[in-house]
């Protein structure tokens, strides 16, 4: 009897104990997500989980809060900025874009502004002699931003934050005149961003420059054509033998001016027999300036290195290959590392003729 | 009676594992990225551990960061790390040549500040990028059990 009492006991319990698990489980899986969890999932990653930043700029920045309407966030949400990592939430449904902006709203130390759509007045040709020369030297030529992302925690950029891109259609579409005017005149604290009056730029010089940064906003966002064609893989045969195939790479690698760092078979590392397997030698190399110039304009791109061609036998044919980086410069919505790309692919290709001539 | 408790408890251990996987979720799309709110070392031991537990082999660690600092570079930890199934990973490259160059899959993980964050491509688009109708189940596959590794190192925050 006595046996029973506990093991009635226990199956009551654990009968409980399901019973408040699968409640938990059905509230958290039918339940409206909130906006902290829409931003946790979707934003913390790029702008840290308290909006501190990291590879997106500093978000609960109290300077950039008070320049930032709700319309602003919103918009910025659903256009991104082409080119500049912050990708476009397309795909969102409105309610939770709005839940993401009322979150962002619980770390507002004051109320959100709401900005006049009025265009500002003033005189464009003039604004571009003020930018040239008080915005360009961070804001680069043209409005093109700063190289590079948000901040620069680990690997030095000259500053803390990346300088936005004035030029991109992102927030020219988001930003209305009277919030540029306001950044500029204020500056932002906490950011390499002065005040206006730092710069010693009056009314009128600041009037200009709204005007000369407006001038960048075209009718539409263009979006430039992705290199959809490109294979993702560059495979090129070689006439030589495997061994002589091998050492043709690493001698044009040199000649690339990248170091040549190690060979190994693709399994090495594991636990596999490998007497019958085809002849695959990976050949790794790198130009250490090179790949610290693209990890400073995006950590993200450490997912393909390091550098490496494969040489391998294949039905009586010796193929060399290497990852095709122009291919994969789409993924990272950056045109910034799109031209280190296109200088990789350029030396994956020369390195894969050169080893076959 | 010890079948029921048995039949409970792992009845309790799929709830906990449905549950765990709603908890949070990593970004994907072309990448599948976190940031873990740990320091570099131990997330690095949590990322090794969940890709064996996730049934792979850990089959080497390149150090970015060290290569980097000895050539004089200021750079925070770096590192990218090498996995796979050694059967799965030969037979594949044997018969899809094409494939070398994305293999073995592998990891990016960097400190940013006092956190971590780990970004992986997503195995699942090189269903289209390939085309090859056989590996879909493994390129599925990958995908999953990368988000579920990813997820993992996370969830232990």
């Amino acid at each position: 009897m006595k046996t029973f009492k506990i093991t009635f006991k226990l199956y009551l319990q654990l009968t409980l104990l399901i019973y408040s698990v699968l409640v938990s489980f059905f509230q958290s899986s039918f339940a409206e997500p909130k906006g902290e969890d829409l931003y946790l999932e979707n934003c913390a990653i790029c702008h840290g989980t308290d909006g501190q930043g990291g590879m997106g700029i500093p978000i609960s920045l109290d300077d950039f809060l008070k320049s930032a309407s709700e319309d602003y966030i919103k918009k910025t949400i659903r256009l991104g900025r082409p080119n500049r990592i912050m990708p476009s939430f397309y795909w969102m449904p409105e309610s939770d874009i709005n839940k993401i902006v009322s979150y962002l709203g619980s770390w507002r130390k004051s109320p959100a502004p709401i900005w006049d759509s009025k265009p500002v007045k003033g005189d464009q040709l003039a604004g571009e002699l003020v930018y040239k020369n008080k915005c360009a030297s961070c804001h680069s030529e043209n409005g093109r931003g700063g190289k590079g992302s948000g901040l620069h925690f680990s690997r030095s950029n000259g500053m803390i934050i990346t300088p936005p891109a004035l030029n991109n259609q992102g927030l020219l579409n988001s930003a209305p005149d009277a919030m540029l005017h306001y950044i500029i005149s204020n500056g932002r604290k906490d950011t390499p961003m002065p005040s206006a009056s730092t710069l010693g730029l009056s009314k009128t010089d600041i009037n200009d420059l709204v005007s000369y940064i407006r001038s960048f906003h075209l009718k539409s966002i263009i979006h430039k054509p992705l290199y959809s064609e490109e294979p993702a893989s560059l495979i090129q045969e070689s006439p030589y033998s495997f061994d002589e195939t091998v050492e043709n790479v690493k001698r044009a690698i040199t000649g690339s001016n990248f170091v040549h760092i190690r060979d190994q078979a693709l399994t090495s590392g594991f636990d596999i027999e490998t007497k019958d397997s085809p002849r695959q030698t990976i050949i790794y190399f790198c130009n250490f300036s090179f790949l610290y110039d693209a990890l400073k304009i995006d950590p993200r791109v450490g997912m393909f290195l390091p550098c490496r061609i494969t040489v391998t036998e294949q039905q009586d044919k010796v193929l060399m290959m290497s990852i095709n980086p122009k291919h994969l410069s789409q993924l990272f919505n950056n045109d910034a590392l799109d031209e280190s790309c296109d200088q990789m692919y350029e030396v994956y290709s020369g390195i894969l003729e050169d080893a076959s001539l | 009676m010890k079948l029921i408790l048995r039949k409970f408890a792992l009845l309790l251990g799929l709830l906990g594992l449905i549950i765990s996987s709603n908890s949070y979720s990593v970004v994907t799309g072309e990448m599948i990225m976190v940031r873990s709110a740990e320091a570099f070392p131990e997330t690095m031991s949590l990322l090794q551990e969940a890709i064996r537990h996730q049934g792979y082999q850990l089959s080497r660690v390149q150090r970015v960061d060290v290569g980097l600092s000895a050539k004089g570079y200021a750079t925070d930890k770096y590192r990218v790390v090498f996995f796979g199934k050694g059967n799965e990973i030969q037979q594949i490259s044997a018969k899809y040549p094409q494939l070398i160059p994305y293999l073995p899959l592998k990891i990016a993980i960097f400190a940013e500040d006092d956190n971590t964050i780990l970004i992986s491509a997503n195995p699942s688009t090189y269903n289209d990028l390939f085309n090859i109708p056989e590996l879909k189940p493994t390129f599925d596959k990958w995908f999953i059990d990368i988000t579920k590794i990813m997820k993992s190192v996370q969830i232990q925050n």
